[in-house]
């Protein structure tokens, strides 16, 4: 019996010319990641290992952009603390404000993963790296801490879901209408454990934002990674992006899945997660009317360039509807100016929305767009829980950038179909 | 060895029970997380699903919920809150994968017996033998079989939590 495109990667970092579900292996690690809410506890970890340096100061990342700019002295101490560290351990890859970028966006675009990579972060969200053929995996401080000292992790070899993409995205479908149609589909624990590991003819019309945006979800079908086959695209992005000798793996044709299921893209319709759960999901004719006080673009999700020109080409004429809220977040500084060359902030503005610097901030219900009780948002984000917003009594609908924009026009639930 | 021995101490206690996904922006909301002083934190657990828990929960209850407990982010506040608040131990259906990394980790016992779930009610007397994975409700005079700990997250949880085991262990990781 063959292995799977993750298994391959994660034998290969384990010494081991085979590898089987569930089997506890240790491996070693190519990039250690943290942000400025996980990198605290991790380094007061650290401390406790009783190690003086990390394993490897090229291999270590550290960005604070979840409270970032410091919104508070709290979290500017936080940031202090993970900042000193950074420069007493001369970690390399620390990013400050002005460079930095929401973590998933940034460390792909410095060309820190490729493919064949193996990735942990003290981030839920990266297994965003997936995308780049890298096994890549959201773990905690402690995991951060320990794979700081010693470049290893432990890890249970997954299971996986094999996930053949067929057919091409319609007009105004993109990769978040992918996720989200799965995560509908398999459910939030549906992946519990496991990896989602995407091939099939469709993957080559897909562009590198659509498959970050999916990989990054996977987390949100309870996933261990999401991981893509790697095709001429990802090889033009990394020998763009890095000069890191990259490794490409592909699954066994003889290789074990758990489960087999095939999205037709051409099939797929724009389509919104509901509170409380991302897979509360309808496709944007089954929505209705919901009227709403916030759109959200950006995030480590959906923050990319092609998410950006997304929203610009259905706001560019139009203004946000009176009394609607739009935040628009590009997720690193190069997206941001890369935004402004291409007139997409002009746009923005001329629109009534405003544009902010990177951060997680509204996300997670830190800052720059917290919700008040009762207030019902459109996010491109990845979360909808009771809370994650802000008010527990706030909600926060989980769409594509397309979606957000029409539905800033509108100042309800909208396809983009209806506007432009 | 470490003296924070999880494996031989019993854990024993009022059972607060929750449903399916118990997700960490509910055990501890990312607004509180500008500081990582776990104690402070523990004052806001659970503050959105159960405003009640910080009140009622006593030393050594037992938390038990049902499917993918401790989905969403990766903080490891999550764990160290509930632990912090005198949570002995989690019996879920399932855990989110890294909750479950996460508890192993920090030393906080966190079993899995969807037939424990079913059976255990809201405020039950129950007790956890890490060791053997049995968890008996003295309530209602029954015990469970919970899946054990495979290869050396045993030896994690039994030395407290992976700093410990790395500590113990050594040149070896």
């Amino acid at each position: 019996m063959g292995m799977t495109m993750t298994q391959k990667i994660l034998a290969a970092h384990a010494g081991l010319e085979k590898v089987e579900a569930g089997q506890l292996i240790m491996a070693d690690l190519d990039l250690v990641l943290g942000n400025d809410i996980t990198s605290p506890v991790a380094i007061n970890e650290f401390r406790k290992i009783g190690v003086k340096d990390v394993f490897d100061r090229n291999k270590v990342a550290i960005v604070p952009d979840h409270f970032t700019p410091n919104k508070d002295i709290k979290s500017a101490e936080q940031c202090k603390f993970i900042r000193k560290f950074a420069h007493d351990k001369e970690i390399v890859n620390y990013f400050e404000i002005g460079e930095m970028g929401i973590e998933h966006a940034l460390i792909p675009e410095k060309g820190l993963v490729v493919s064949g990579d193996v990735v942990i972060g003290a981030d839920s969200h990266t297994c965003t790296y997936g995308a780049l053929g890298a096994f890549s995996t959201g773990v905690g401080s402690t995991d951060m801490a320990a794979g700081m000292a010693s470049g290893k992790a432990w890890f249970k070899v997954p299971e996986a879901i094999k996930i053949t993409l067929v057919g091409s995205l319609p007009k105004w479908v993109s990769g978040k209408d992918v996720i989200l149609h799965i995560i509908g589909m398999i459910g939030v624990d549906g992946a519990l454990y496991q990896s989602m590991e995407y091939s099939g003819p469709g993957l080559a019309a897909l562009s590198m934002d659509d498959r970050f945006t999916i990989a990054n979800m996977a987390i949100e079908a309870g996933a261990k990674n999401g991981i893509f086959e790697v095709d001429d695209k990802t090889i033009a992005y990394i020998k763009e992006h890095s000069t890191k000798e990259f490794t490409v793996f592909k699954a066994d044709e003889d290789a074990e899945y758990s489960r087999e299921i095939e999205v037709n893209l051409s099939s797929l319709r724009p389509t919104v997660a509901f509170p409380h759960l991302p897979d509360n999901t309808r496709t944007i004719d089954e929505a209705g009317d919901v009227p709403i006080h916030q759109v959200v673009i950006g995030s480590c999700t959906n923050g990319r360039i092609g998410d950006l020109r997304a929203a610009a080409e259905i706001l560019k004429g139009h203004k946000v509807k009176k009394g609607v809220r739009v935040i628009i977040f590009p997720a690193t500084q190069k997206i941001y100016l890369q935004a402004m060359r291409e007139g997409l902030l002009e746009i923005f503005v001329e629109a009534g929305a405003a544009v902010s610097t990177p951060t997680c901030g509204p996300c997670l219900g830190g800052h720059m767009g917290v919700l008040a009780s009762g207030e019902r948002a459109v996010a491109t984000t990845n979360r909808n829980f009771v809370g994650r917003m802000g008010h527990p009594k706030s909600e926060v609908y989980l769409a594509s950038p397309q979606v957000a924009a029409a539905s800033a026009i509108t100042g309800k639930i909208s396809s983009p179909g209806e506007v432009v | 060895m470490s003296d924070n021995n999880m494996m031989t101490e019993a854990m024993a206690g009022r059972v607060i029970k929750y449903g399916d996904n118990v997700d960490t922006d509910v055990i501890i909301p990312a607004r509180y997380l500008n500081t990582s002083d776990m104690a402070e934190l523990a004052k806001h657990c659970m503050e959105d699903l159960d405003k009640d828990f910080t009140d009622k929960v006593r030393p050594g209850d037992i938390m038990v919920a049902g499917k993918n407990f401790g989905s969403g982010s990766s903080r490891e506040h999550a764990p160290a809150v509930i632990k912090a608040s005198g949570i002995s131990c989690i019996i879920a259906e399932t855990f989110a994968r890294i909750f479950y990394r996460n508890a192993i980790n920090i030393g906080l016992p966190i079993m899995e017996s969807p037939e424990a779930v079913r059976d255990i009610d809201d405020g039950d007397k129950v007790s956890v033998d890490i060791g053997r994975g049995v968890i008996t409700n003295s309530t209602k005079g029954k015990t469970y079989q919970a899946t054990p700990y495979p290869g050396f997250m045993h030896d994690i949880m039994e030395t407290g939590g992976l700093i410990n085991y790395l500590k113990d262990k050594g040149e070896q990781l």
